[in-house]
């Protein structure tokens, strides 16, 4: 199909896009609202970051980091690394956000891994989709964590439910997609194994800043 | 301010910086091309140390407790397709199984 033939895409299509996916990112949100509640965050300043953040993995880790009694430069520079990945993103669709200065930074905003992926799927990035599939993503994913930190303020001890595994388990479902790479694969084992050697001999957060080093196999040829 | 807050505005202006790097400052330039591999690794780099800090973690030392066998679970049921929600749950009620046996 080429783009001569198909009518040019519009924010409702985006929507439409968006929709198989939302049960991820409602209970993902209402997990991170849990999960901040349980690392010391009130719940307007868990609602707060996923309002001006809007990226789950990156948020995850920072309260992660915290929670573990991290430092906050360990935890702000895990979910900085965690969000690098937006600057390579962001260059793919830097041609198709329309508007000025302004209107361009306010719309770069609604760049999600999900809302990249779906607004690249016809081969060419377009901006209605990205547009439409973030707008959806980002009124659930605010509102769920709204919804997590009232649920998470009900809940006694969290990890006596085996949530702490469940977090584990929705980072590896995270990393799973990459790692049908070699390279991906090699680094994450080393990111991995560079972990564990430093949790014990040094302070809480800062064995997943080192293993962010791991990403330096991309160097190699 | 507390650390949380600190750490909510700290992160969220750098994410918008970095979400807005293509299209309010680089316009059509690309990433130098020997960069991008790195960049491209930098997320399964940084979740493999969060899945392995959330799973071996503890108060300054490296644990192996009720949370393996759910993790392990959880891999399992994730590798054979499962979707990220039934793997969360999955490693809940394994951990939390074990927990309450042991």
């Amino acid at each position: 199909m080429t783009a001569e033939q198909s009518p040019p895409a519009r924010l409702r299509d985006g929507v439409r896009a968006a929709l198989p996916l939302v049960l991820g990112p409602v209970f993902f949100g209402i997990s991170f609202g849990v999960f901040a509640e349980a690392a010391g965050f009130s719940a307007a300043a868990a609602v707060t970051m996923s309002a001006t953040t809007f990226a789950g993995s990156a948020q995850f880790a920072a309260a992660s980091v915290l929670h573990a009694g991290g430092t906050l430069a360990a935890a702000i520079a895990a979910a900085v690394f965690l969000n690098a990945r937006y600057a390579a993103m962001s260059v793919t669709v830097a041609s198709i956000v329309p508007g000025g200065r302004l209107r361009r930074l306010l719309g770069s905003q609604l760049l999600v891994d999900e809302s990249w992926a779906l607004s690249g799927r016809s081969g060419r990035f377009q901006w209605p989709i990205l547009a439409g599939a973030g707008l959806l993503l980002y009124v659930l994913w605010v509102s769920s964590t709204a919804l997590g930190t009232v649920v998470g303020g009900l809940l006694e001890d969290p990890n006596a439910l085996g949530l702490d595994a469940a977090f584990a388990a929705l980072f590896l479902a995270l990393a799973f997609p990459y790692l049908r790479e070699r390279r991906a694969l090699q680094a994450a084992a080393l990111a991995a194994a560079i972990t564990l050697v430093l949790t014990p001999v040094s302070p809480a957060g800062v064995p997943i800043v080192a293993a962010s080093s791991a990403c330096l196999l991309g160097l190699r040829r | 301010m507390s650390d949380v807050w600190i750490v909510v505005a700290v992160v969220g202006v750098f994410t918008w910086f970095l979400k807005a790097a293509g299209p309010v400052f680089l316009g059509r330039r690309a990433l130098a091309p020997r960069l991008q591999p790195v960049v491209a690794l930098l997320a399964p780099v940084m979740l493999a140390a969060l899945v392995t800090t959330q799973t071996f973690g503890g108060d300054g030392e490296v644990t192996v407790d009720a949370r393996l066998p759910g993790v392990a679970a959880a891999a399992l049921a994730i590798w054979r397709g499962a979707p990220v929600v039934a793997a969360m749950v999955i490693a809940a009620v394994v951990t939390g199984a074990v927990r309450l046996l042991g």
